[in-house]
């Protein structure tokens, strides 16, 4: 339970700082270090409350996607960020007091009502206990059956996505070389060979 | 443990086939030589019909393990989005032929928004919900984008989209608050458990956040600053089909978790949607007025209907959900005529959208000019034309309701507006004649005449429809 406890506090800690120092570094590529490194160390607290499949999840698609995906957004476009960030400090003030009166009235209304404890319950363990099931197989006796809709409609989300990406950037631009299989294989010897005679001496 | 089952497709099966449509239109576009415009076009407008058919056919009943339901007001509401998207379609076909950027994928991607909107309109729970409305939004913000040669627009495409995920975030936020209190993510549970349990300040939180959410989807104040700008950025076509459809959907779901899954909160959702609502009006009525570009002025006039037709709503009584279902048939049936109008606004130099454009329309093109004048008529709500009967009903159902206040500015906004729709009719029957217009295709002039006959004579099919309205209406009750 301590070990569980020091873990909890050691990840939870990282995960803070380093999402601080995503928008405190100077340099947008160590930003994204930190960003990862706050995506690794929420997936370590989800490995502690037994969740291994989200926590598997958040690194294989943040971390492997998403992350190294900004990384090469930020190295390839030519983004001045300083300049970006002129006026974030002229900002920041009114920013943080739009902020502070937000969390102090959710707190207010909030902190009145606690969850029920029912609702918590069921909210809580909403799956099977996980002595029984792993999450995996858990997550999968529903996800195509009970849940079938929702994932179908979800693919259809993501199909949109797609086409949309290609509609707006695919451009058809004329004289580029493509590669054609058929050409290719229709090649011969004679289409594609030249012999010159050379004169010696004069070159060609 | 398990007994793999197929659930009841027939309730869902316009979905079903306009989901299937899509994906066969997708390919053909892909794999066809030459240019498929037109034939995806006409396979599109073709699977509406067939959509609209079904719908009327499909059984009622719940389906896909409680998601998905197909009761009698679902089925009302589909049948006018599928109709108002197969119309709106149909005003493309010949102005995307000028204009010269033909695309297959933008009927594919308007037949994927529309089945996002029958999602919407069929949802039960708080993730299909979701799903729904942003599959069709996801759309949406691509086919404003589509001639992305132009600057405006990219930007109209691009404003949409941020301002569009924020409200999701929103909308997100509040349904996950919402099954945080209530441990339920269906209407159903979550009405019982407001009924058995009071509504606690959490709960509301959720509400006003979901709320935020759909009312940025129908452009009511305060969440309309994104309407004037894509209606004016995005090509004439499309900005006739965001105006009808999606707000019809929008407006379905707004009404159906208000009524489903709020109910036992009615007072606490009365007074957020009496606020949007007048303000809408009162905004929709004033910031018209300055307007000179046509389809700014429509994107005003359309922020303003919506607050009317959440004065139904508001009332929150059968009468009123009553209301906003005629005030969405006659909405999307005026709307659908003004942009036929607007698209034929065309000159041998190109298409204009100024309202100065109109000098002089009555001598020029006398039946066009009269179609106009009577739609603008029944937008400003003058009997006895269509738009006076929306307007009627639902303030009908806000003064039974004891909604004084709401009924009394609504009133005088409605004043207020009809102010910029009978400039442009004096712009057109007063001052002098310019250049006419080069004539109309015969899509345009079949949907004016169409919408302009159905404002004319509505009173003869009021009966047939407010019964309809009513039946959809008590399917939720």
């Amino acid at each position: 339970m301590v070990l569980t406890g020091f873990f909890f506090y050691l990840f939870a800690a990282i995960t803070v700082a380093s999402a601080f120092l995503v928008i405190a570094a100077r340099n947008p590529v160590h930003s994204v270090f930190f960003l990862i490194l706050a995506f690794f160390n929420s997936a370590g607290l989800f490995m502690l409350v037994g969740a291994e499949f989200l926590a598997l999840l958040l690194v294989v698609v943040y971390v492997g996607a998403v992350a190294v995906l900004f990384l090469f957004v930020v190295m390839m476009l030519d983004v001045d960020f300083a300049e970006l960030r002129q006026g974030f400090l002229q900002y920041l003030p009114i920013g943080a007091l739009i902020a502070v009166i937000l969390v102090l009235e959710l707190i207010l209304v909030l902190g009145a009502t606690a969850f029920d404890a029912e609702v918590a319950l069921e909210t809580g363990m909403p799956m099977p206990p996980i002595e029984e099931i792993s999450n995996i197989e858990a997550i999968g006796l529903v996800l195509y059956t009970d849940y079938v809709y929702f994932f179908q409609a979800a693919g259809l989300v993501l199909l949109v996505a797609m086409v949309g990406a290609i509609v707006l950037t695919l451009r058809h631009r004329e004289g580029i070389k493509r590669q054609d299989i058929n050409v290719q294989n229709a090649r011969t010897p004679d289409t594609s060979i030249e012999v010159v005679k050379v004169k010696s001496g004069q070159g060609l | 443990m398990l007994q793999p089952a197929l659930p009841d497709l027939m309730p869902a099966l316009p979905e079903i086939v306009l989901a299937v449509g899509a994906m066969v239109m997708l390919m053909l576009g892909v794999f066809r030589k030459g240019d498929t415009t037109n034939l995806i076009t006409g396979l599109a407008i073709g699977l509406f019909i067939v959509a609209l058919i079904l719908t009327v056919l499909a059984p009622s009943g719940m389906t896909m393990n409680g998601a998905f339901v197909m009761d009698e007001f679902a089925r009302t509401m589909k049948i006018l989005i599928f109709a108002a998207a197969a119309i709106a379609l149909s005003l493309g076909v010949d102005f995307v032929a000028r204009e010269g950027y033909g695309r297959f994928e933008l009927p594919v991607l308007i037949v994927l928004a529309t089945l996002g909107m029958g999602m919407m309109v069929s949802a039960t729970t708080l993730i299909a919900l979701y799903l729904g409305l942003e599959l069709m939004s996801l759309a949406l913000y691509v086919t404003a984008a589509i001639n992305r040669d132009s600057t405006r627009a990219s930007e109209a495409g691009l404003k949409y989209f941020v301002l569009g995920a924020l409200s999701s975030g929103m909308l997100l936020y509040g349904a996950s608050l919402v099954y945080g209190f209530t441990g339920h993510t269906e209407f159903g549970p979550i009405a019982d458990v407001l009924q058995a349990g009071g509504v606690s300040t959490g709960v509301i939180f959720g509400l006003v956040f979901i709320l935020a959410g759909l009312v940025f989807k129908i452009s009511a104040v305060p969440f309309h600053m994104w309407t004037p700008d894509v209606y004016e950025g995005s090509p004439t076509p499309i900005t006739a089909f965001f105006a009808a459809a999606p707000k019809i959907a929008a407006m379905a779901l707004l009404v159906r978790i208000a009524v489903d899954a709020f109910e036992p909160a009615t007072r606490e959702w009365q007074q957020v949607l009496t606020f949007v609502a007048i303000a809408s009006m009162v905004l929709g009525a004033f910031a018209a007025i300055g307007q000179r570009n046509i389809k700014r002025l429509m994107a005003y006039s359309s922020i303003g209907h919506m607050g009317f037709a959440l004065v139904g709503l508001a009332a929150g009584t059968q009468a009123g959900v009553q209301g906003v279902v005629v005030y969405m048939a006659i909405y999307a049936a005026m709307t659908l005529g003004t942009f036929a109008i607007i698209l034929s606004m065309r000159r041998p130099g190109g298409m204009v959208e100024e309202i100065d454009e109109l000098s002089g329309l009555s001598k020029t093109n006398p039946l066009q000019a009269f179609f106009l004048a009577m739609l603008l008529f029944s937008l400003a709500g003058i009997p006895p034309l269509a738009g006076f009967f929306a307007k009627y009903f639902v303030f009908l159902a806000a003064i039974e309701a004891e909604l004084y206040v709401l009924a009394v500015i609504g009133v005088l906004a409605s004043v207020v507006g009809a102010v910029y729709y009978l400039r442009i009719i004096k712009i057109m029957y007063f001052d002098e004649p310019v250049e006419g217009f080069v004539p109309a295709a015969i899509e345009l002039r079949t949907v004016t005449t169409a919408a302009g006959l159905f404002v004319i004579f509505f009173v003869l099919v009021a009966g047939p429809i407010t019964g309809w309205a009513d039946r959809a209406a008590a399917s939720l009750f």
